[in-house]
C-alpha cells in the first residue's frame, strides 16, 4: 500500500474528528445541521476511500447509504422539523464552549492512548481508523451530554453513529446486511425521535430537555 | 572568501523586507478598495504616508515618559530583526541560525510588551483599553502559535526555520491532517496578531472595539511612522512565514547562485501578491467580531494547534 | 578546601546572628550586620563559584562532631550543592547589599537582624548537609528563622494569620520529609546520604518517597495545591526577606527535590514523571492566573513565584521522563533547563521584590491601584524594575527567555519516548507552559504599567522619591546579571555540565567553544539561539533607525496635553486600574479557574447612590481542600473538648485502654 493511500485515508478520518469538534463548537441550530451534513459527507468520502483501497465494493454501498440518508435526507428533515417547530436558533449549552473543547481534547487523547498501544502490530490504516472512530464516538456522546436542546442531542447521536460506521469500515469491512440494518435502525430511531420531538413540543411548548426534568419534579 | 557574498545576501534580505512591507500594505488596501468598487489610493501611498509622518514634528503628551519615546524604535528594531530572520527568497542565510521559530515569536512578543506599556504610559483610558485587550489576545495567540510550532517541529525534528522549510519542500511530508490544521490555526493567529478583520480593524479610529489603534492613539510624527512601519513589517513577516512553511517552493538554498536567488525573489513576490489578494478577499467578506468573541476565535486556533499535535501521533512516521 | 571556607562562612553568619541579638538596639548594628552578611555571602559565593568553575570534580566531604553522638554532622560539597550555593549566596549578598539601604526604614530592626543572618546560615546548611539528620535540622532551622522574619510586623492581623498558616504548612512539610528519609533509610537505619545512595530501594518504597518529597519540598516550593501559605507569607516579611524567600528559599526546596529524587532515590519510573509534569503544569497556569487577578504588588510577585516553580517542576518532570526512557542526553537538557531557570528566577524575582520594596518605602503603598506615574519620580528604580519585568516575561534577549527556550526544546524531544501517555502528555503540558508564559507577560505589563506608568492616583504616589543608592546598586547588579545570563547563556550551561554529569551521567554539548557563542541544545540543524547576536541586532537596528530619522527627517518635538480622542482633563482616576486591566483575561479564564461572577448593582433613575460592580472570585483550592480539613479539625476539636473534663478514674481508664490496644496490636502484628 502506497503512502498516498494511507495519507488520504488519514486526512479524511482526521477531518471527521475535526468536524466533530466543529459540532462541539457550533452554537446555532441551522449551522449545526449543516455541519452535521458535512460530517456525513466526510464519512462518505472516508468510507468510499476505504472501499477503493481495500478493493471492497460492498463498502461503496455503505458510502452511498451514508451520503443519501445522513448527508441529505436527515439534515433536510431536521431542517424542516426546526422550521415547523419554530424553535429559537440559539443552543443553550450546559457547559461553556472552552471547557467543552478542552474535554473534547482530553477524550481524543484518551482514545489515542487506549487504542494505539494495544494494536502496535495491526495494519496502520485499521489502527488509526479505530483511534479516530473512538474519538468520534466519544465526541458525539460529549455533544449529547453538553446540550440541552433535543434537536442538537439528536445530532450528537447521529455523529456518534457515524463514528461506529467508521470503525466498522476500518476493520476490513463488516457484512453488508449488518450495515444496512444498522442504517435502517438509525433511520427508525430518527423517526421515533422526530415524533417524540413533536410530542414534547405539544406538551411543554419547548424542546428544552430541562422542561422534562421539571415535569418529573427534579431539580435542575 | 565566501563570507562577503553571504553578508550581501543577508543584507539584501534585510533591505528587501524593509522595502516590500509598505508595498504589501498598500497592495492589500488597493485590492480591498477595488473589491468595494472604489478606486482606492495608489499602492505606493504607504510610502508617502511614512515619509510625511517622519518629517513632521512630534507632539508629545505632557505626561509621557522616556519609555514612550523609546518604544517606537524598540518595536521597529525587534520586528525588523524578526522579519529579517524568516526566510523570504532563500534559506540558510548567514545569520539564520541566530534565532529559531520560537525566538522569532518571542521577539514579536517583546515588541508587543513595549507597545502595551506605551499604551499605558500617558495615563488615558483609551490607551488602557487597548493594552488590556491586546494582552488578552496575546495570551491566547501566543500559546496557539507555540502549539503550531510544536506540530511543525515534531514533524521536521527541528525548530530552525531553514530546516523546517527544507523538510516541507521534500516529498516525505505527504498529506497530513495535522498540517492542514496547523495551517488554519496559523492563519487565524496571523489575523489576530496583525489586528486584521475580524479581530480588529486596521482602518478604524474612534471605535470602542479598537485594540491596536487605541494603544497608539497618542503617537504622532516620526514615532507614529515607526509604529506604522513595524505594523507593515509584521504583516509581511507573517505572510513570509506562512509562505516559507506551507509554500516552500523555489526557495534558494544556501550558497546558491544569483540565478536561483532571482527565481526565489520572483516566486516570493508572487506569493506575497497571492496572499495579499486572499487577505483582502477574506477581509471584505467578513464582519468584525465583538471583542469577547475573539477569545472563542483564538481558542479555536489553540484547540486546532493542540489537536494537530495530538493527531500527529496517529500518522505514519511518529 | 572550599568546604571548610563555606562552613566558616556559615559559622560567621551564625555568629553574626548571635551578636545581633545582643546588639540589635545599638546605632550601628544595622550596618554592621548587613555588611558582615554581605561579606560572608560574598566569600561563600566565590568559594562555590570556584568549585563549580574548577569542573566540580571531586566532591569534598567533612564531618563535624556535632548532632547525634554516633553520627556526627556530615557535610559534602559536590557540583549540585555548589550550584545551589551560588544561588543562595548570590541572593544573600544582593539582599544584604539592599538591606544596607532598606534597613534604615525598618521600625523594628531587632526583629529582623538576628533572624536575617540565621536564615542565610540555615539555607547554606541545607545545601551542604550530607546526612538526613543534619538536612532535616537545617531545613527546620531555615523554616523557623524565616517564620520569625514573617512575624516581623506582628501587629498586623493579616501577618499573624500568614505566619500561622506558614508554620502549620512548614511543619507539615518537614514531617513529610522526615517520613521520606525514614523510608529511604530502610530497616538498616542509615542516615548518611552515602549509604542511602548506595542502597537499593524497592519500587513501591521509591514511589512513596517521591510522593512524600513532593509534599515536603513541594509545600516549601509552593506547588499547587500546597501553595496557600506562600502568597500570604512571602509578602508579609520585609522586602529584602521576601526576595530571599521567593528568590532563594524556594530554590532550596527545589534543591531538596533534586537531591532526593535524582541523587538518592535511584532511577525514576515513567508514571512518576507524569505526576510531576501534571503538578508542574497546573501550578504554572494557576499561579500566573492568580497573579493576574492580584492588585497588591508583592502578592502578585509571590503568585508569580508559584508560576515559575511550576515551570521548574515541569522541566524536572521532563528530565525524569527522559531518564526513565534511558534518553540521557535529553534528560541532561531538561535538567539543565530546570536548573538554569532556577538560577534565572532567583535573579529576577529578587530584583522585582527589591523594586517593590523601594516603591513601598517611597510611597508606603503595596496596592498598585493607589500608585502610578512613578517612572517620573523614581527613574532608576523603574528602569531596573522594567528589566526584571522583561526578564520574567521571557522576552529575548534577557535570561528568562533562554531557560524557557531550553524547556521547549526539551519538550520537542518527546516523540522518542516509549509510553503513549507521556508522548501525548508532554506536548499538552508544553502548551500549558506556553499559555503561562504568555499570561506572565500580560501580568508584568500590568504590574509595571499600573505601578510606574500613567499618572499618580494618590498624593502618596505623587510625593515619592528615588530609592537610596544601596538599593539601586543591589538592583543594578541583578539586572546586569539578567542581561549577562541572557546574552551569554553558553557559559551558564557549561557551568551546569558537571551537575548533570554527576546526576544523570550525561551533559549538554559544550557551548562556549561554538562560534559566536550560540546555544545549541542538540545539533545546529535542529535548533540554535544566539542571545548575543539578537541583542546586538536589536541594538544596532534601533540605533540605526534613530540616527537616520534624526539626521535626515525631523527631530522637532513639542509637548502638549494628551489628546485621548478629544476628552480633555480627565481625572487620574479614569486610568485603567489593575482590576480593569485584567478584566478581559478574567472573563476568558476566570469562570473556569475561579468561578468568577460579576454583580452589577445599577440604581434606578432618581436614586442617588452610586452604581457598583463587584467581582466575586473563589480560590477553589482553598475552598475544596483546606476549608473541609479546617472544618473537620474544628469539628473534632469541639467533640474532643469534653475529654478535658473527666475524672481521674476516667483518665486512668483511657490510658489503660490505650496500653491494652497497643499490646493487642503488637500481638496481632507479630
Amino acid at each position: 500500500m502506497g503512502d498516498i493511500v494511507f495519507d488520504i485515508a488519514h486526512m479524511l478520518a482526521g477531518g471527521l474528528v475535526l468536524v466533530s469538534f466543529m459540532l462541539l463548537y457550533q452554537d446555532r441550530l441551522y449551522a449545526l445541521l449543516n455541519i452535521y451534513a458535512l460530517h456525513a459527507l466526510m464519512l462518505t468520502l472516508s468510507v468510499a476511500w476505504q472501499a477503493f483501497s481495500q478493493a471492497a465494493p460492498h463498502l461503496y454501498v455503505t458510502a452511498a447509504i451514508a451520503l443519501v440518508f445522513k448527508a441529505i435526507v436527515i439534515p433536510v428533515a431536521l431542517h424542516r422539523i426546526i422550521q415547523r417547530l419554530g424553535i429559537h436558533r440559539e443552543i443553550e449549552t450546559v457547559v461553556g464552549v472552552g471547557p467543552t473543547m478542552l474535554a473534547g481534547m482530553g477524550l481524543v487523547a484518551l482514545s489515542l492512548v487506549v487504542i494505539l498501544p494495544v494494536t502496535p502490530e495491526g495494519d496502520p490504516l485499521a489502527r488509526e481508523d479505530l483511534a479516530f472512530a473512538l474519538s468520534v464516538v466519544l465526541l458525539g456522546l460529549l455533544v449529547m451530554v453538553t446540550r440541552r436542546n433535543a434537536v442538537s442531542q439528536v445530532v450528537g447521536f447521529m455523529s456518534l453513529e457515524n463514528g461506529l460506521v467508521l470503525a466498522a469500515t476500518g476493520a476490513k469491512g463488516m457484512p453488508l446486511v449488518v450495515e444496512i440494518s444498522v442504517a435502517f435502525s438509525i433511520l427508525i430511531a430518527f423517526i421515533v425521535i422526530g415524533v417524540f420531538l413533536f410530542r414534547i413540543r405539544e406538551r411543554f411548548d419547548t424542546v428544552d430537555i430541562g422542561a422534562l426534568d421539571d415535569f418529573r419534579g427534579e431539580r435542575r | 572568501m565566501v563570507v562577503i557574498p553571504d553578508i550581501l545576501v543577508q543584507g539584501a534580505q534585510m533591505a528587501l523586507v524593509l522595502l516590500l512591507s509598505p508595498l504589501l500594505t498598500g497592495f492589500v488596501r488597493k485590492v480591498k478598495a477595488r473589491l468595494l468598487r472604489s478606486r482606492g489610493a495608489s499602492v505606493f501611498q504607504p510610502y508617502r504616508d511614512l515619509l510625511r509622518l517622519m518629517r513632521k514634528e512630534v507632539v508629545l503628551a505632557e505626561n509621557a515618559s522616556w519609555l514612550f519615546r523609546v518604544t517606537p524604535y524598540m518595536i521597529f528594531a525587534a520586528t525588523w530583526v524578526a522579519a529579517a530572520l524568516v526566510p523570504t527568497f532563500a534559506t540558510g542565510l548567514m545569520f539564520s541560525w541566530t534565532a529559531d521559530l520560537i525566538a522569532i515569536v518571542a521577539l514579536l512578543g517583546s515588541a508587543r510588551f513595549f507597545l502595551a506599556l506605551a499604551g499605558m504610559d500617558v495615563g488615558t483610558s483609551f490607551g488602557g483599553i487597548g493594552s488590556s485587550r491586546e494582552v488578552m489576545i496575546a495570551s491566547l495567540a501566543e500559546p496557539a502559535m507555540l502549539l503550531i510550532i510544536f506540530t511543525l517541529a515534531l514533524l521536521a525534528g527541528a525548530t530552525q526555520l531553514s530546516t523546517i522549510a527544507a523538510f516541507m519542500a521534500s516529498p516525505e511530508v505527504g498529506l497530513r491532517v495535522s498540517l492542514g490544521m496547523a495551517l488554519v490555526a496559523l492563519v487565524m493567529v496571523a489575523i489576530a496578531e496583525n489586528a486584521r478583520i475580524p479581530v480588529d480593524n486596521p482602518a478604524t479610529h474612534l471605535e470602542l472595539t479598537m485594540v491596536h489603534e487605541a494603544m497608539v492613539l497618542e503617537y504622532s510624527g516620526r514615532h507614529l511612522a515607526m509604529i506604522e512601519f513595524s505594523a507593515s513589517l509584521k504583516l509581511l513577516l507573517y505572510v513570509s512565514l506562512i509562505a516559507c512553511l506551507f509554500a516552500p517552493w523555489n526557495l534558494a538554498g544556501s550558497g546558491a547562485g544569483p540565478a536561483s536567488y532571482a527565481v526565489g525573489a520572483g516566486a516570493y513576490i508572487g506569493k506575497l501578491a497571492a496572499a495579499g489578494v486572499l487577505l483582502a478577499l477574506f477581509e471584505t467578506a467578513t464582519a468584525k467580531m465583538r471583542v469577547f468573541r475573539v477569545p472563542q476565535f483564538l481558542g479555536a486556533a489553540l484547540m486546532l494547534g493542540l489537536l494537530a499535535t495530538l493527531l500527529l501521533f496517529v500518522s505514519r512516521s511518529l | 578546601m572550599a568546604i571548610a571556607i563555606l562552613l566558616w562562612c556559615i559559622a560567621a553568619l551564625i555568629g553574626t546572628a548571635v551578636v545581633a541579638v545582643a546588639a540589635a538596639r545599638s546605632r550601628h548594628a544595622m550596618r554592621t550586620v548587613y555588611a558582615l552578611c554581605f561579606a560572608a555571602c560574598g566569600i561563600a559565593l566565590s568559594a562555590a563559584l570556584f568549585h563549580l568553575a574548577a569542573g566540580g570534580g571531586a566532591a569534598q566531604t567533612l564531618t563535624l562532631p556535632l548532632g547525634l553522638p554516633w553520627l556526627g554532622a556530615w557535610f559534602r560539597l559536590d557540583a549540585l550543592a555548589a550550584f545551589f550555593l551560588v544561588i543562595v549566596n548570590l541572593g544573600g549578598a544582593a539582599a544584604s547589599l539592599y538591606g544596607l539601604g532598606y534597613g534604615r526604614h525598618e521600625p523594628a530592626p531587632h526583629r529582623v537582624l538576628p533572624f536575617f543572618a540565621a536564615f542565610l546560615a540555615g539555607m547554606n546548611l541545607v545545601v551542604l548537609a550530607d546526612d538526613a539528620f543534619t538536612f532535616l535540622l537545617s531545613w527546620e532551622f531555615m523554616s523557623l528563622s524565616s517564620w520569625a522574619l514573617v512575624m516581623t510586623h506582628h501587629r498586623e492581623p493579616s501577618n499573624l494569620r500568614a505566619a500561622y498558616i506558614y508554620i502549620v504548612m512548614a511543619s507539615f512539610g518537614t514531617l513529610a520529609l522526615s517520613l521520606a528519609f525514614g523510608l529511604l533509610a530502610g530497616s538498616y537505619v542509615q542516615y548518611g546520604f552515602e549509604a542511602i545512595r548506595a542502597a537499593e530501594h524497592e519500587p513501591l518504597v521509591a514511589a512513596f518517597v517521591l510522593m512524600l518529597v513532593l509534599l515536603g519540598a513541594g509545600s516549601k516550593a509552593g506547588i499547587v495545591p500546597l501553595h496557600v501559605w506562600l502568597p500570604l507569607a512571602h509578602p508579609a516579611a520585609p522586602s529584602h526577606v521576601s526576595a530571599l524567600m521567593s528568590g532563594v528559599m524556594t530554590k532550596v526546596a527545589v534543591y531538596g527535590f533534586v537531591r532526593i529524587v535524582f541523587d538518592l532515590r535511584g532511577d525514576p519510573v515513567w508514571w512518576e514523571s507524569m505526576v510531576v509534569l501534571g503538578l508542574g503544569g497546573g501550578t504554572a497556569a494557576l499561579g500566573i492566573l492568580h497573579a493576574l487577578m492580584e492588585k497588591d504588588l508583592k502578592r502578585l510577585l509571590a503568585y508569580s513565584t508559584i508560576e515559575n516553580i511550576g515551570v521548574i517542576f515541569v522541566s524536572l518532570g521532563l528530565a525524569m521522563a527522559f531518564q526513565a526512557n534511558a534518553m540521557q542526553w535529553a534528560a541532561a537538557l531538561a535538567l539543565t533547563a530546570a536548573l538554569f531557570h532556577a538560577l534565572n528566577h532567583s535573579f529576577f524575582k529578587s530584583l522585582l521584590f527589591f523594586g517593590a520594596g523601594a516603591v513601598l518605602t517611597a510611597t508606603g503603598e503595596r496596592d498598585m491601584e493607589k500608585l502610578g506615574g512613578l517612572i517620573h519620580r523614581m527613574p532608576a528604580t523603574s528602569f531596573l524594575f522594567l528589566a526584571g519585568c522583561m526578564a520574567i516575561s521571557a522576552l529575548p534577549p534577557l535570561n528568562g527567555f533562554v531557560s524557557e527556550w531550553l524547556i521547549f526544546q526539551a519538550v520537542l524531544q518527546s516523540p522518542d519516548l516509549l509510553e503513549w501517555g507521556l508522548r501525548i502528555m508532554v506536548p499538552a503540558v508544553g502548551g500549558l507552559l506556553a499559555l503561562s508564559a504568555a499570561l506572565a507577560a500580560a501580568c508584568f505589563v500590568k504590574a509595571f504599567g499600573v505601578t510606574f506608568l500613567g499618572r499618580p492616583r494618590t498624593p502618596a504616589a505623587e510625593r515619592a522619591g528615588e530609592a537610596d543608592r544601596f538599593s539601586i546598586a543591589a538592583m543594578a547588579v541583578l539586572a546586569a546579571l539578567c542581561l549577562l545570563a541572557g546574552v551569554l547563556p553558553g557559559f551558564v550551561i557549561d557551568g551546569l555540565a558537571p551537575v548533570t554529569l554527576a546526576l544523570i551521567g550525561e551533559s549538554m554539548p559544550v557551548q562556549a567553544s561554538l562560534p559566536w557563542l550560540t546555544v545549541v541544545p542538540i545539533a545546529e540543524s535542529r535548533s540554535s539561539y544566539n542571545g548575543l547576536l539578537v541583542f546586538l541586532f536589536i541594538a544596532v537596528s534601533a540605533s540605526l533607525a534613530v540616527f537616520v530619522i534624526h539626521r535626515f527627517a525631523s527631530r522637532a518635538l513639542r509637548r502638549a496635553p494628551a489628546w485621548d480622542c478629544g476628552f480633555p482633563n480627565s481625572s487620574p482616576l479614569t486610568q485603567y486600574t489593575a482590576g480593569g486591566f485584567a478584566q478581559p483575561i478574567r472573563r476568558v479564564f476566570g469562570t473556569l479557574a475561579f468561578r468568577a461572577v460579576e454583580h452589577v448593582d445599577m440604581p434606578p433613575p432618581g436614586d442617588t447612590r452610586p452604581a457598583r460592580l463587584t467581582v466575586e472570585l473563589h480560590d477553589l483550592v482553598w475552598e475544596w481542600l483546606y476549608a473541609p480539613v479546617e472544618r473537620a479539625i474544628g469539628f473534632a476539636a469541639v467533640r474532643l473538648n469534653h475529654l478535658q473534663f473527666l475524672t481521674i478514674r476516667q483518665y486512668l481508664t483511657l490510658v489503660f485502654l490505650a496500653l491494652v490496644t497497643l499490646l493487642l496490636a503488637l500481638a496481632i502484628w507479630s
